[in-house]
């Protein structure tokens, strides 16, 4: 409600009490926290993990095909026989051992990396967050993807970075378009710090960047001298067992690469990395000191032992094979019960479908009467940084039963279908340019 | 365990409010058990009549908000299951939850509420919305607030200030809910009056005066600590403090209301009070409205839940 200066003197006790704004400290906030404050989606989020709600929002690796005794028994064997070190701080750089393993890991992907060079982190969201910090001054550049990971695009806002996104199609991002942001936003004198991109199983636009147009966009970036970021969590996610070569195989100092043993094997651990070029590696390896001194010992021992102990490639498999299913039963349901004017992608791995809605539909305004009908999506606006993405939302497979999915999707499109009668009658378009990263908590499925 | 015997605090529940109702049961079970009640919290979910039946608490507090905490059923249910409640009775909350109903109801008592027009999505499904909306804004006249004719925390409202977004305010307030309240904004300075009675009669806590820094008091500006500046007791001049007072005790009242309540107004530059919106179960989280009155009482919110446990056990009936 709006206040009236005029009113309140003509009302006022004599002595107005000094008010109080429920924080001691709301004055002295840094400027890139500016944009924390609590959010009506993020609350809805509450009422989505409740089991009544089928869920399609959060992306929570579905780790019910752990074989939880075996990992069990090797953190038991972990502490009994190197407790001293896994209990007791390490590197900065992480454990020597563990590295070496993580090359052979990145060896599927193309990618042949030094152990050297490999800098462990807690989960690749603290590697986002150490490049993000170690390259960014307030108001630089980054190209990301249009859309792009929630939790980047907050590390990114953390440090004020301006985030031009870039079209995207089927075939991932669009050359063409990368060459023109480059171009436009050298032409601002504004200057680009690095190119962040997701090219395999896209989060959450759920498709590749195909061989071809890897290439290209790496000649784009050498040739503009941009340094390219590439996350790549879901490589190894691929449903028709093919591992996506990495942009990294062929780009050596040009490109950040960024791993994780969240998808592959459990996000419990926070267990992920980066391969830097060295010079690069010294930086991050200090800014990590600075951060948490050391990852966990414990947890990296304990990738390092399922990695050597157990067959972690046949539990990749595994995995595909959960997901695969997961996804097969999505797009099933979405060709059957969808309305026309609604388009999907369809994607060959990780855990995303994108599906963009009827003209004029709002998937952020929409999302109170999905949750009304128990199933929750995440609204596109969470993936860009500048408000688009409302007819947008992301849908993940990978955490519900194949069964359940078909019910979200059921519930979905008959709220697709009220939207749509609603809107029709009021002629109304589209509405929300309003920018936030409403996403749901890492906890909720 | 305090003489209360087994206190159950029931937050969560399904509606649209349930972050703000988790926090608001956090609260108020841990100011409970500051001060040495014994307490159990938990969700309003589908094994919730089982573990009544099994493990019938003495007495529960629900903080359920909107949907099933507000409109009477949580109550419905308390009350069928024969265990004493803080809150008002299952009807009274129902006429409450309603904002048109109760806008008809404390009118009749004399209180104003802005004017106002009620419609649901299916009206306009049938007749088209175009003239509809043309009416609304001829009768009503602009800077308009549409929201849910059921619901609370602000959630599905707008100030429509220019007629050509009231369209998709229409669509955002029905996302929340079948039917839309719609109201001229009147302009002034946001009230809050919280009603309480442990068992001598409704008394009013000081008025609470609501400047959100944005100039709206909207779901951010409620939950966002430091998004808003509180005046506690509101900067009124005494007569129109009491005035205040007196139109949530008489709203209280009149609706048939219960242990406690709180009632939101504006006051216009004349001093007149309008109504906006009475709580059945009024918000407890850390930003919330009625611990802050409660607090500039001099009460302890602890104490203060602790008088109504005692109040609800000790009258007859659920």
């Amino acid at each position: 409600m709006g206040q009236d200066p005029d009113a309140t003197q003509r009302i006022t006790a004599a002595a107005p009490a000094t008010g109080s704004r429920l924080d001691a400290y709301v004055d002295r906030y840094a400027t890139r926290t500016h944009g924390m404050t609590a959010s009506e989606v993020r609350s809805l989020f509450a009422v989505a993990s409740r089991p009544e709600v089928v869920s399609l929002a959060g992306g929570m690796p579905n780790i019910s095909g752990l074989p939880l005794d075996i990992v069990g028994s090797l953190l038991s064997d972990l502490v009994s026989t190197r407790g001293q070190t896994a209990l007791q701080y390490g590197s900065g750089q992480g454990d020597p051992g563990l590295r070496e393993q993580i090359c052979e890991v990145m060896q599927a992907t193309g990618v042949r990396g030094h152990p050297d060079d490999v800098t462990v982190t807690v989960g690749s969201q603290q590697a986002l967050d150490l490049v993000t910090r170690i390259f960014i001054d307030p108001g630089d550049v980054i190209l990301a993807e249009a859309p792009s990971y929630v939790g980047a695009l907050s590390t990114f806002r953390s440090y004020q970075a301006d985030v031009v996104h870039v079209e995207m199609d089927d075939d991932g991002l669009v050359p063409e378009r990368l060459r023109e942001a480059i171009t436009t936003v050298t032409a601002s004198e504004r200057r680009i710090k690095f190119l962040y991109t997701i090219p395999s199983f896209h989060n959450p636009a759920g498709v590749t960047l195909t061989p071809e147009r890897r290439a290209e966009v790496l000649q784009i970036c050498r040739d503009a001298d941009v340094l390219i970021i590439e996350d790549d969590p879901y490589g190894l996610l691929g449903f028709d067992g093919a591992v996506p070569r990495a942009i990294r195989a062929d780009g050596d100092d040009g490109v950040v690469y960024l791993g994780s043993f969240s998808k592959t094997f459990a996000p419990g651990f926070r267990v992920g990395w980066t391969l830097a070029p060295h010079a690069v590696r010294e930086k991050l390896v200090l800014a990590a000191e600075s951060s948490v001194l050391c990852p966990p010992a414990f947890s990296q021992l304990a990738v390092s032992q399922y990695l050597s102990a157990f067959d972690w490639r046949g539990q990749v498999k595994a995995f595909r094979e959960l997901y695969r299913e997961r996804r097969d039963a999505m797009l099933d349901a979405l060709d059957d019960l969808m309305p026309d004017g609604t388009y999907w992608t369809r994607p060959n791995g990780g855990f995303y479908v994108w599906l963009t809605l009827p003209d004029g539909l709002d998937a952020k305004a929409m999302l109170p009467r999905a949750v009304t009908n128990r199933v929750a999506y995440v609204p596109g606006t969470a993936f860009y940084s500048d408000g688009f993405g409302s007819r947008s939302m992301r849908l993940s497979y990978c955490y519900p039963t194949p069964e359940r999915i078909r019910e979200g999707v059921r519930r979905l499109a008959q709220v697709v279908e009220q939207e749509m009668e609603l809107r029709a009658a009021f002629g109304a378009s589209s509405s929300s340019r309003r920018p936030g990263l409403d996403a749901p908590a890492p906890d909720q499925h | 365990m305090s003489d209360l015997g087994h206190v159950l605090v029931l937050a969560g529940g399904l509606s649209h409010e349930r972050d703000v109702s988790l926090r608001s049961g956090r609260r108020v079970a841990e100011a409970l058990r500051e001060i040495g009640v014994d307490v159990t919290q938990r969700d309003a979910d589908a094994d919730l009549l089982a573990t009544l039946a099994a493990d019938p608490p003495d007495v529960v507090f629900p903080l359920l908000h909107g949907t099933q905490g507000e409109d009477g059923a949580i109550q419905e249910v308390l009350t069928l299951a024969g265990i004493p409640y803080v809150g008002s009775p299952p009807g009274a909350c129902r006429q409450t939850f309603d904002k048109p109903v109760a806008k008809a109801l404390v009118e009749k008592a004399g209180l104003a509420t802005p004017p106002s027009a009620v419609l649901s999505q299916s009206t306009f499904r049938e007749l088209g919305a175009a003239a509809l909306l043309d009416a609304i804004v001829t009768k009503l006249g602009l800077p308009l607030v549409v929201k849910p004719a059921r619901g609370g925390s602000s959630l599905g409202t707008s100030v429509v200030t220019d007629v050509a977004v009231l369209p998709s305010a229409m669509v955002e307030c029905f996302a929340y809910g079948e039917a839309a309240l719609i109201e001229h904004m009147i302009e002034g300075v946001e009230i809050a009056v919280s009603v309480v009675d442990t068992g001598d009669g409704p008394v009013a806590l000081p008025p609470v005066e609501i400047v959100a820094e944005s100039g709206t008091y909207d779901y951010h500006a409620r939950y966002t600590a430091g998004a808003t500046e509180y005046f506690v007791p509101a900067r009124l001049s005494t007569d129109v403090a009491a005035m205040v007072a007196q139109a949530a005790v008489t709203s209280h009242r009149v609706l048939g209301l219960r242990d406690l309540s709180r009632t939101d107004m504006i006051v216009d530059g004349t001093g007149r009070p309008w109504l906006l919106d009475v709580n059945v179960a009024p918000g407890m989280t850390e930003t919330s409205l009625l611990p802050q009155a409660v607090q500039a009482a001099g009460i302890g919110l602890g104490e203060l839940a602790r008088d109504l446990l005692v109040a609800a056990t000790r009258r007859p009936g659920p």
